[in-house]
């Protein structure tokens, strides 16, 4: 990055995203909200695609901005209806105004309000544009696609808590979705061998939880933005870590390359260590009080989404401890060439800043972010103590040790340097990312292929036909006629008296009939 | 005062002025038998205005003086410049004006 040429643009990128990122957290309106939105997505489009000489990295730009379109369509149509409804898109009057609102409309409201946040948060069915971002600089990927932008839509959740609390229906699509898209995230990290993919997966499967948390309705808002913060801290520190790691392996993303970084990049592995210590759930780390509090709300909603979250926290162990065995325990998977060095302390005092705060940031955050943020959620939440245990708490930490230990048993001997081919239909649907991207091409990219067609060829055909056929018997014709005038002064003259006679003519006869 | 015979004679001249800018090739020569037909016409609005006993055929008259005056001095313009670039005054010469 340090000697990348267009550094300077890469930083006003980031600034943009920043002022729209602030403009979106700070609108009192739907509409402000949506400038805000917008931006986001113009920055995250503009990063994802700074590398443009790249192919890959400009067509995962314009995949993630047209994905992200489909979820701004939802919000559009939102925005309209409130406005349709309540005659103004303010937070205020439209939590003033929400109890009294039509179920119908209430529904209606939440599920376009869903699409949106899915589209945002890489939800899915929006999911398959979260894995291509990571053709952006590492940076980008910990700022806009893991702590910041990518939980807009879980925010956009919790902000419409008046209007979800209308909708049974549309509350608990958005728990679903949140449920499906924390086991699927999941599901694609433990597949994967590029360490930013894991990343991004496992960013996926988190979003998932605050989604969860989000769809329990005032039980769990405020634990959606708990895990939002604590999430933001050790998920921002694991991606920084990972490009640390990157710029000590000549830029190399694959896992199986690397091994043994533990003693050669000392600074990041500790700090990486930390955030994997608050992902999985450590007791007293950070996410150890935001998912254990979201795990035990879903519980209290349905056993069923409680045990998938549960099940969802294990997997996270196991493809937590699979990253942190494949990279820095084992033995040296290095490519000829590759010296790995301890990154500057420009790239290592922000990771320990982020670990400290991931360690300590459930415990600092624990005890009053329920109450501070009832204004905004709805409801006060009853506070879990900071040393609260539950069955539920002791059977999700039962889950993951099993998930570490299996992740440390699979990879504890010789890493294969590329991935053994697999029979698994879950390993192999982990590695094409669910078929994502198969799915929507053959449900929306194949049908519009066609359709377009056909309307071009109506177009060409029909249209452009009948315009130009017009067109063309008037040239025909006109060609005939221009001979008429022929440049010669008197035949004009003939042509006039002659015109002169007949108006004469048709006159005196007129009269005489 | 038989008006008749000013019309006749008034038919006749414009005749005239007609067959001659159909017939004749030099532009000077068209361009008189066009001044004919306006006399003619004149010729015309005069006899009228005698026959109807009010001065507004005579006005007319005076205008339709005043209009060819002004077109005499565009015309023979035209025409001698069309001279001077062709060498020649024939308006069938000066047919590029076309399809």
């Amino acid at each position: 990055m340090a000697h990348d040429e267009r550094r300077r643009r890469f930083f006003a990128y980031l600034n943009l995203f920043i002022t729209a990122m602030l403009l979106l957290v700070l609108a009192d309106n739907y509409l402000v909200l949506f400038f805000g939105w917008e931006g986001v997505g113009l920055a995250s489009y503009l990063l994802i695609g700074f590398w443009q000489q790249r192919n890959s990295a400009a067509v995962a730009a314009k995949k993630a901005f047209v994905v992200n379109r489909v979820g701004d369509i939802g919000l559009n149509l939102a925005i309209f209806t409130m406005l349709f409804q309540f005659g103004s898109s303010a937070f205020v009057d439209v939590n003033d105004n929400a109890a009294s609102l039509g179920h119908g409309w209430a529904t209606l409201i939440g599920f376009f309000l869903l699409l949106a946040a899915c589209g945002k948060s890489a939800q899915v069915p929006l999911q398959s544009w979260l894995l291509d971002a990571m053709e952006g600089p590492t940076p980008v990927s910990a700022l806009i696609h893991a702590a910041t932008m990518v939980t807009a839509g879980v925010y956009l959740i919790v902000r419409s808590h008046a209007i979800f609390a209308q909708t049974p229906a549309a509350t608990l699509a958005v728990a679903i979705v949140g449920t499906v898209t924390l086991l699927f995230g999941a599901w694609i990290g433990t597949a994967k061998d590029d360490i930013k993919k894991v990343l991004a997966g496992s960013t996926m499967s988190q979003i998932g939880y605050m989604m969860l948390a989000a769809g329990l309705g005032p039980l769990g808002a405020a634990f959606a933005i708990f895990h939002l913060l604590t999430h933001g801290f050790f998920k921002a520190n694991m991606f920084l870590g990972a490009g640390s790691v990157m710029h000590g392996m000549n830029d190399d993303v694959n896992m199986r390359h690397y091994g043994a970084l533990r003693r050669a990049m000392p600074a990041t592995f500790l700090t990486f260590a930390m955030g994997y210590l608050a992902i999985i759930g450590f007791p007293f780390t950070a996410g150890y009080y935001s998912k254990d509090h979201i795990i035990e709300a879903a519980f209290t909603r349905s056993w069923v989404l409680g045990l998938l979250a549960m099940i969802g926290a294990g997997v996270t162990a196991f493809y937590m401890t699979r990253l942190m065995v494949m990279t820095y325990a084992g033995h040296k998977r290095w490519l000829e060439g590759v010296h790995p060095h301890e990154s500057p302390s420009v790239m290592t005092v922000p990771l320990w800043i982020l670990a400290a705060l991931s360690l300590v940031g459930g415990l600092l955050l624990n005890d009053w972010i329920g109450g501070w943020l009832a204004p905004a959620t709805g409801a006060e939440v009853e506070h879990a103590g900071l040393l609260h245990v539950s069955v539920i708490g002791l059977v999700t930490l039962l889950l993951v040790a099993v998930g570490v230990f299996l992740g440390w048993w699979f990879f504890r001997d010789e890493i294969p340097a590329t991935a053994p081919a697999s029979r698994s239909p879950f390993t192999i649907a982990g590695r094409h990312d669910l078929y994502g991207d198969a799915f929507n091409e053959a449900v929306f990219m194949r049908p519009g292929q066609v359709l377009v067609n056909g309307v071009d060829r109506f177009d060409s055909g029909v249209i452009d036909g009948s315009v130009m056929g017009s067109a063309s018997i008037v040239a025909g014709a006109s060609t005939v006629v221009r001979r008429v005038q022929n440049g010669y002064v008197r035949s004009y003259g003939l042509t006039m008296v002659l015109g002169t006679v007949l108006v004469g003519l048709v006159l005196i006869l007129g009269q005489m009939g | 005062m038989n008006p008749n015979d000013y019309l006749i004679l008034s038919a006749v001249l414009f005749s005239i002025g007609v067959l001659g800018f159909l017939l004749r090739r030099s532009a000077l020569v068209a361009f008189m038998s066009i001044e004919l037909m306006l006399n003619a016409t004149n010729l015309a609005m005069v006899a009228f205005s005698n026959v109807n006993g009010n001065l507004d055929g005579q006005i007319g008259a005076f205008f339709v003086m005043v209009v060819a005056a002004a077109e005499v001095v565009v015309g023979l313009a035209i025409i001698v410049t069309i001279f001077r670039t062709r060498r020649s005054a024939s308006v069938d010469n000066a047919n590029l004006l076309k399809f």
